[in-house]
C-alpha cells in the first residue's frame, strides 16, 4: 500500500469535478468502484493475477489527471493519418481520454447504429447503455478496473442494433498527447444485438516526450449470432504504460475474434476475460508482441466456458530481444456441465537475447468430462538449420533471421480476415523488425521524428 | 516376466474393482504417544527420545520459531480444512516401551503381521526380490533389513535416528542443504518435529546392488507422521530407491508432512520411485490422509542424474512437488507421474525443474486421472536461469476425465531467462472415448475391465519407469482407485 493513497485522496477531493465533466450513467458507478479500489489497493507482484507486472510500482510516479477534460490543441486529423491504405474505414479519434468531437461526418452509418463518444451517447441514450455499462467489468475483482470505473469520464461506444451488419470497418485512433506526465482512463463499450456484425480496429499512439499511463476498460456484449472482429495495434513509446482490461460476454452462436498486436511500447498489460454463456459461442484470441530494449508485454487471458458446445482458440507469439520481458497467462476454465467443449491454446516464444525473459503460464481448469482441451507452449530460438540453409543460398544472416522471425509471427497475422489490414501489418512488422520503429510514413507525426 | 504379471493383473481387475481400501486395518500394538500439542517442550521431548545431539535440537527449535511466523499456504487448487496443529500428537512410537528390538525375534509379532499384510515381508521374501527395506511405522523406523549386506559395500542405509547417532557428520553436512528449514510451511513444521525416516549414503563409485525401499505407515490415531529422508550419492554412484505408504481407515484426518532431500554428485544417478497409497477417505470424503510433502533433489555434480517416478493413488489431499535443481553442467532430471483421484480426493501435484547449469536437460511426463467428485491439478515450474546455456525441457501433461463432476487442471509455469533454452510444454485433457469403450465391449470385454485396460495403457509411459515389483502394485492400485467410477 502506498501508491493508491494519492488517488483515493484525489477522488475524495474532486468527485464533483469528475462528475461535471462526464455523464450520469458513468457517475453512478464511481463511488462504489472507489470503495472497492480503496479496499483492494493496487496489486503487487504477490498477486497471482498480476504476478508479472508490478502495477503498484507503475502507479507510483507523480502523474497528472485531466479531470476537467480540457481540449488538447491539436487536430488529430492533421496529425495522424495512420489509416490503412486501400481500406475505407469509418475513422474516429480519442485524444487522451476524451472523444474528439468534430463536425466532419466520418461515415454514413446504417440507421439505429450508434458510434461515437461514450459520454455523449450515454447522455443521449441512457436507456440503451444502462443495461450494459459496468455490468461486465466487475469492480470488486480487479483493482485496475475499479480505478478506471472511478475515474473514467469518456471513451468510445459502438451500438449495433438487431440484424445490422456494418460493412465498413470502424477505426479508432487513440492518441496520447500532452506536455506533462499524464494518467488517462479510457472506457470502450461495444454492444452487438442479435445477428449484428461489426469490425473494429483500434490503434494506440503517443506523441511527445511526456510519460503516459493509460488504463482502459473494454466491455463487449455479443448477443445471439452476433459477430465481432476486434483488432488492437499498439505503437506507443518506450515510456508509455498501458493497462487494458477487456471483458467479453458471448451469447448463443456468437463469434468474437480479438487480435492484439504490440509492436512498440513501454510496459503493456492486456487482460482479456471471456465469458461464453450461450451454447455454440466461439471465441478466438490472438496476439503478437515484438519487443526489444526493456519493453514489457504481459498478456493475461481468461476464457470461461460456462455452457455446452462452445469453442475457444488462442494463439500468442512473442519475439523477445535485448532486455525485454514477455509474459503470457492463458487460463481456460470449463465449468461443470459445459460438455462438448473444444479449447485449443498455443503460445510460442522466440528468445533472441541472453537477457530477455519469458514467463509462460498456460492453465486449464476443467470440470466437465466430454471435452477436448489442449495447450502447447514453447520457448526457443530461430532454427539454426533453416538459417544455415538460407545462408547457403546467398541470403545474408541478418536477412535470413528477419525472414524467419517474420514467418514466425505471420501465423498470427493470418488469423485476420481483412486483407488490407494484413498487408498493412506485414509492412509495419517488417519495418519493426528492421528497426525502423513506428514511422508509418504517411502522417506528419511520423515524418517529424 | 513383466508381461506375465500384467496378464494376471488384468484378470484380477474385476475382482479388484470391488475391493475397498484393503490396507485400512489398524494394528493393536502398544504405542508410546506423547501428549497432544506443539510447543518447544514437545520438541525437546522428541529430541530427547531420539537422544539427539544439541545441534539437532537447535535446528529443530530454529525451525519451530520460524514456523510460528508462517502462514498456511493457500495458493494450491485445494480446499484444505483448517488443521488444528495443537490437536495432534507429534510422536508415536509403536515399539513396546522397553528397549528397541535387536533381532527380528524381538519385534512385536503384531507389527510383523502388519507388514506381512501390507505385503512387505521383512525377511526371505525380500531376499528373493532383492530389496532392502526400512519400514517406518508412525514415527519410528521399525527395522532395516539387509543392513549388513549393504555395509560391506560401504553403503549406509539406516533409520534417520540411527544415522544421527552413527554418522552425525554426514547428516549434519547434508541435512537441510536442499530443503532448508525456512523452505515452506510444512517443511518448516517437519524440520521442527520430524521423528524418524531413512538415511542413505552411497560412497564414491559404488553401484547399489539392490533397490532400497522404505515403507511408511501411519497406525496410531490422532498423530501426524513427519519423516525425513536424506539420500546422498557420491561421485559415480547409483541407487534406486522405492517408497511406499499406507494408513488405516479412520474417520479423522491424518497429517503426513515429510521431507525428502537428495544430493546427487558428479556422474551419479539416483532413481526415486514412490507408490503413494495413503488412506484416501471413504466414498463420502470422510477421513483420509493429508499428504503435504516437500521432495527436492539437487543435481550437484556435473553429469549427474535424478529421476522421480510417482504413482499417487491415495490421500484425501495431496500437496506434493518433487523437484530438481540442476546445478551441475550436463545434469539431467526426469519426473514421471501418475496421479489418480476418485470420490472426494484432491491432488495438487507436479514438479519444479530449476536449470542452473549448462546443457541441463529435464523431462516431465504427468498423467492425471480424475473420477467421482475429485479435483486433480498438475502444477509445475520450469525455470531456466540466465547462465543455464543450452538448457532443454520437454513437458507433457495429460489429463483423463471420468465423470462430469470431477475436475482436471493444469497450471504450468515457464520462466525462461536464457536465449539458448528450448522449452516445450504440451497439455491435453479429454475423456475415455466412446469408440475405445465400444471397441472393447464388442470384443467381450466389460466396460469396467475396458476402463482398467485403457487407464493402464494411458499410464504405461510412467509405470514402465517403475521397478517391476512396484509396477505390478501400481497397476493394481490404479484399477482399485477407480472402482465404481464408470457408468
Amino acid at each position: 500500500m502506498g501508491a493508491e493513497k494519492q488517488y483515493i485522496d484525489l477522488f475524495a477531493q474532486s468527485e464533483e469535478l469528475i462528475n461535471v465533466h462526464s455523464a450520469p450513467l458513468l457517475n453512478e458507478q464511481r463511488s462504489e468502484a472507489m470503495r472497492h479500489f480503496a479496499k483492494m489497493g493496487f496489486p503487487d507482484k504477490k498477486s497471482e493475477r498480476y504476478r508479472y507486472t508490478d502495477v503498484e510500482q507503475l502507479f507510483a510516479p507523480d502523474y497528472g489527471l485531466n479531470l476537467k477534460q480540457l481540449d488538447v490543441d491539436a487536430n488529430p486529423y492533421e496529425a495522424f493519418k495512420c489509416d490503412v491504405p486501400n481500406m475505407s474505414t469509418a475513422l474516429y479519434f480519442i485524444v487522451n481520454d476524451s472523444f474528439y468531437e468534430t463536425n466532419k461526418v466520418s461515415a454514413e452509418l446504417p440507421e439505429g447504429v450508434l458510434v461515437g463518444g461514450l459520454k455523449d451517447i450515454a447522455e443521449k441514450h441512457p436507456e440503451i447503455l444502462k443495461k450494459y455499462y459496468a455490468q461486465l467489468a466487475d469492480v470488486s475483482k480487479d483493482p485496475v478496473t475499479a480505478f478506471n470505473t472511478a475515474f473514467a469520464q469518456d471513451g468510445f461506444c459502438i451500438y449495433v442494433p438487431k440484424g445490422v451488419v456494418l460493412d465498413k470497418a470502424i477505426q479508432l485512433v487513440s492518441i496520447l498527447r500532452s506536455t506533462i506526465d499524464l494518467i488517462v482512463n479510457r472506457r470502450i463499450l461495444i454492444i452487438l444485438e442479435e445477428n449484428a456484425q461489426a469490425r473494429l480496429l483500434v490503434c494506440d499512439h503517443t506523441t511527445g516526450t511526456a510519460q503516459f499511463l493509460s488504463t482502459q476498460v473494454v466491455e463487449v456484449f455479443a448477443a445471439d449470432n452476433a459477430k465481432l472482429e476486434l483488432y488492437e495495434i499498439e505503437e506507443t513509446s518506450r515510456t508509455n504504460t498501458r493497462i487494458s482490461n477487456m471483458y467479453i460476454h458471448q451469447a448463443q452462436n456468437s463469434s468474437v475474434h480479438v487480435n492484439g498486436m504490440t509492436l512498440t511500447n513501454g510496459t503493456t498489460r492486456n487482460t482479456v476475460d471471456v465469458q461464453l454463456v450461450g451454447r455454440g459461442a466461439e471465441v478466438s484470441l490472438a496476439g503478437i508482441a515484438i519487443e526489444d530494449t526493456n519493453q514489457h508485454v504481459d498478456n493475461h487471458t481468461y476464457i470461461n466456458h460456462k455452457t455446452t458446445d462452445c469453442t475457444s482458440r488462442e494463439l500468442y507469439k512473442y519475439v523477445l530481444n535485448d532486455f525485454s520481458t514477455g509474459a503470457f497467462t492463458g487460463r481456460v476454465v470449463v465449468s461443470p456441465g459445459a460438455q462438448r467443449t473444444l479449447s485449443q491454446q498455443t503460445n510460442n516464444n522466440l528468445c533472441l537475447s541472453k537477457n530477455a525473459k519469458m514467463y509462460a503460464q498456460p492453465q486449464l481448469e476443467i470440470y466437465a468430462d466430454d471435452v477436448k482441451c489442449g495447450h502447447g507452449a514453447t520457448t526457443g530460438q530461430l532454427d539454426e538449420a533453416a538459417l544455415f540453409y538460407m545462408q547457403q543460398r546467398g541470403i545474408s544472416q541478418k536477412e535470413a533471421r528477419m525472414l524467419l522471425m517474420f514467418a514466425f509471427v505471420n501465423e498470427v497475422i493470418d488469423t485476420i480476415s481483412m486483407e488490407e489490414l494484413k498487408e498493412r501489418l506485414h509492412y509495419l512488422i517488417e519495418k519493426r523488425f528492421r528497426g525502423e520503429l513506428n514511422k508509418c510514413g504517411s502522417c506528419s507525426n511520423c515524418k517529424l521524428e | 516376466m513383466q508381461e506375465e504379471f500384467k496378464g494376471k493383473n488384468q484378470l484380477d481387475v474385476e475382482q479388484l474393482t470391488k475391493e475397498k481400501y484393503k490396507y485400512g486395518f489398524t494394528t493393536d500394538v502398544e504405542t508410546d504417544i506423547i501428549e497432544k500439542g506443539l510447543n518447544e517442550d514437545v520438541i525437546r521431548i522428541i529430541s530427547a527420545k531420539n537422544e539427539e545431539p544439541d545441534w539437532l535440537l537447535d535446528f529443530r527449535l530454529k525451525a519451530y520459531r520460524h514456523w510460528l511466523t508462517l502462514e498456511v499456504p493457500t495458493w494450491a487448487h485445494l480446499r484444505i480444512p483448517a488443521i488444528d496443529y495443537q490437536g495432534l500428537s507429534y510422536y508415536a512410537d509403536p515399539r513396546a516401551k522397553k528397549d528397541g528390538p535387536t533381532s527380528l525375534d524381538e519385534v512385536d509379532p503384531e507389527l510383523l503381521k502388519t507388514f506381512n499384510k501390507l505385503g512387505i515381508p521383512l525377511e526371505e521374501q525380500m531376499a528373493l526380490s532383492g530389496i532392502a527395506v526400512d519400514a517406518v511405522m508412525d514415527s519410528v523406523s521399525v527395522k532395516t533389513t539387509f543392513k549388513d549386506t549393504l555395509l560391506e559395500k560401504g553403503i549406509i542405509f539406516c533409520s534417520f535416528s540411527d544415522a544421527v547417532k552413527d554418522h552425525p557428520d554426514l547428516v549434519r553436512k547434508y541435512m537441510g542443504s536442499v530443503v532448508g528449514y525456512r523452505d515452506n510451511f510444512y517443511a518448516t513444521l517437519n524440520s521442527a518435529v520430524f521423528s524418524d525416516g531413512s538415511f542413505v549414503y552411497i560412497p564414491k563409485g559404488v553401484r547399489c546392488p539392490m533397490a532400497l525401499s522404505t515403507y511408511f505407515r501411519i497406525n496410531a490415531i490422532n498423530t501426524g507422521q513427519f519423516e525425513r529422508t536424506l539420500i546422498v550419492a557420491e561421485d559415480d554412484s547409483y541407487v534406486s530407491y522405492l517408497e511406499g505408504c499406507t494408513a488405516p481407515s479412520r474417520d479423522e484426518n491424518q497429517l503426513h508432512a515429510a521431507i525428502v532431500e537428495i544430493i546427487v554428485n558428479k556422474n551419479a544417478e539416483v532413481k526415486y520411485s514412490t507408490v503413494q497409497n495413503w488412506y484416501p477417505g471413504d466414498e463420502n470424503g470422510k477421513g483420509g490422509v493429508y499428504n503435504f510433502v516437500t521432495k527436492r533433489g539437487l543435481c550437484k555434480g556435473d553429469n549427474s542424474k535424478l529421476s522421480w517416478t510417482q504413482v499417487e493413488t491415495g490421500s484425501a489431499i495431496t500437496w506434493k512437488y518433487p523437484s530438481c535443481i540442476l546445478r551441475g553442467d550436463d545434469s539431467q532430471a526426469e519426473f514421471y507421474s501418475v496421479a489418480v483421484t476418485n470420490n472426494y480426493q484432491q491432488a495438487d501435484t507436479g514438479t519444479k525443474m530449476i536449470h542452473l547449469g549448462k546443457n541441463t536437460k529435464s523431462t516431465i511426463i504427468s498423467k492425471g486421472i480424475s473420477a467421482g467428485r475429485s479435483e486433480n491439478s498438475y502444477r509445475g515450474l520450469v525455470k531456466v536461469s540466465a547462465n543455464a546455456d543450452g538448457a532443454r525441457n520437454y513437458s507433457q501433461c495429460d489429463s483423463l476425465l471420468m465423470g462430469d463432476k470431477c475436475g482436471a487442471h493444469t497450471f504450468p509455469y515457464m520462466d525462461i531467462h536464457n536465449d539458448t533454452a528450448v522449452v516445450e510444454h504440451e497439455a491435453t485433457t479429454s475423456k475415455i472415448s466412446e469408440d475405445q469403450l465400444f471397441y472393447c465391449n464388442q470384443r467381450g470385454i466389460s466396460t469396467e475391465e475396458a476402463v482398467g485396460l485403457i487407464v493402464n495403457g494411458y499410464a504405461k509411459e510412467v509405470i514402465n519407469k517403475l521397478p517391476m515389483e512396484f509396477a505390478v502394485e501400481a497397476q493394481k492400485l490404479l484399477s482399485i482407485s477407480l472402482e465404481g467410477s464408470v457408468g
